[in-house]
């Protein structure tokens, strides 16, 4: 498993019409990794992510995505992502295909995913209008004859997480809130993960989880990867940030010098 | 002390837990109505968040509900998948706190659009952990400031259930449910009955032994603000 440099990995690995999920629930958003799939104009793509925030709004307002499959999508204690609102509301840049589902779904689709198996069981959905606009069917317990929902496995073709560290080796560790990472490496046919350093030797911490290098297809180096999401024992949240995208994103020739300017005028890591 | 309608409406949340409850928390009004129980009559409230951390005990209100201080202060920090399988719908958790852009008399919730779905006026957030917070805990409490628009005699998507709403905190009073529909059991200091009723959708059901809420004390409101002031923001 090749230590690369994140352009190198985003062109071997992302290509366009793929499902691609860059996951990091709250704490290590892949920002980085989601900036150079813009910089290379990959287009149509299918987009996973239980919670689209920044990074996706901008890939949607930069037109990488034909549709979108999450479970909540908004700015974190800011309001709305208004790139998102307006590819569904105006299809602007380009229409945009939603599949929602819950928070318990998306988890439960990525587990039986890693695991190979074809759907996963929650008991959210059914009595809602959920039903009716996403991928979901109703199963009886073949045991209890309860009523469950099941939601169709997520196996992405790509998945995308990013951790604080790696050995040389190519294995990687990631502590504090570990949210959905393991199980987006595991689901998914091919795997980036992008890191904050690498390490000569992984030194176990407190709740840290290892991903071994043998399920990952690439490693990068990314410090400040995250950014403005934050890297627990790195760096802080940019709360800042969030409040300024709000303004930022609203208009969309402001979005575009914005994205001009921050992103593709940028150099790859 | 003069209070603020956010401020009655913590408080007036946060009355309702206890040393033995267990809630799943969001950001915002729920965050602070639970940490001010933790705060004052009610310290051995357990805090979750939906981002993985059980126990947390911040100092500050979090902005996020993946502040890394809610990691640092948890008992245990576990992963998504694990959170929504084990802890939410293995039972564990007896509260749950949820908001929603409308709510019908039943108390079901709107997270998803505004209009109709295909082609929507608003496009919100969508439902997040709320589906299944509303099937999994024992009691879902509400918190949402009151008007005709929110307060909807029938919701434009159903995103969550409603049936196990126990109570609706709002910035004007509090709604239970009696007989299966909302009903207004209570009006906030300065607010009256009238108000209440104007600023909902529907014909709102008034408890013949509405009451009317207890003001905030000092010592709620000292603490509710010790938790919101962040040191250099």
């Amino acid at each position: 498993m090749p230590i690369v440099a994140l352009s190198e990995a985003v062109s071997n690995l992302v290509q366009p019409g793929d499902t691609v999920a860059l996951e990091g629930f709250t704490h290590l958003i892949p920002n980085a990794a989601g900036h150079e799939v813009i910089r290379q104009g990959v287009r149509d793509l299918t987009l996973v992510r239980m919670t689209p925030d920044v990074i996706y709004d901008q890939m949607i307002g930069m037109g990488c995505a034909r549709k979108l499959v999450f479970s909540w999508g908004g700015n974190p204690g800011v309001g709305s992502l208004h790139r998102l609102r307006d590819a569904v509301e105006h299809g602007w840049p380009a229409p945009l295909e939603i599949e929602e589902h819950t928070h318990a779904g998306m988890a439960a689709a990525y587990a039986a995913g890693a695991a190979n198996l074809p759907f996963g069981a929650v008991r959210g959905y059914l009595g809602t209008d959920l039903p009716q606009h996403t991928r979901v069917a109703t199963i009886e317990c073949p045991f209890t004859g309860e009523e469950l929902a099941a939601v169709p496995a997520m196996r992405p073709d790509v998945g995308i997480v990013h951790a604080q560290q790696a050995d040389r080796d190519g294995n990687v560790q990631i502590w504090g809130i570990v949210g959905v990472q393991k199980e987006t490496v595991l689901a998914s046919n091919r795997s980036l993960v992008t890191v904050e350093e690498i390490v000569d030797e992984l030194e176990l911490r407190p709740g840290g989880i290892i991903i071994p290098a043998w399920v990952i297809d690439a490693v990068a180096c990314v410090p400040g990867g995250a950014r403005p999401s934050y890297a627990h024992g790195y760096y802080d949240r940019d709360n800042d940030f969030y409040v300024e995208w709000d303004a930022i994103s609203r208009d969309r020739d402001t979005f575009a010098s914005w994205m001009r300017e921050h992103v593709l005028q940028a150099v790859a890591a | 002390m003069s209070f603020t309608a956010d401020e009655m409406m913590a408080v007036a949340a946060s009355r309702r837990l206890t040393s033995s409850s267990v809630c799943f928390v969001g950001i915002g009004l729920p965050s602070l109505a639970a940490n001010l129980a933790r705060r004052t009559h009610a310290p051995g409230c357990v805090l979750v968040y939906e981002s993985g951390t059980i126990g947390a005990k911040p100092t500050l209100l979090p902005l996020s509900i993946g502040d890394g201080e809610l990691a640092e202060t948890a008992d245990s920090v576990v992963s998504v998948p694990e959170m929504f399988s084990y802890w939410l719908q293995g039972g564990r958790i007896g509260v749950g706190f949820l908001g929603a852009a409308q709510i019908d008399p039943q108390g079901n919730l709107n997270s998803t659009v505004i209009g109709n779905y295909e082609t929507p006026k608003v496009r919100l957030p969508g439902g997040g952990g709320a589906p299944e917070i509303a099937t999994s805990v024992r009691d879902v409490f509400v918190m949402l400031r009151q008007s005709p628009r929110t307060f909807v005699e029938k919701l434009d998507f159903k995103t969550t259930r409603g049936d196990r709403v126990r109570v609706v905190v709002t910035d004007l009073g509090i709604l239970e449910p009696r007989d299966g529909e909302l009903t207004l059991t209570s009006v906030h200091p300065g607010t009256t009955v009238e108000q209440a009723s104007r600023a909902t959708g529907w014909g709102l059901a008034v408890a013949d032994d509405v009451t009317e809420t207890e003001a905030p004390t000092d010592a709620e409101l000292e603490a509710l603000r010790s938790l919101e002031t962040r040191g250099g923001e």
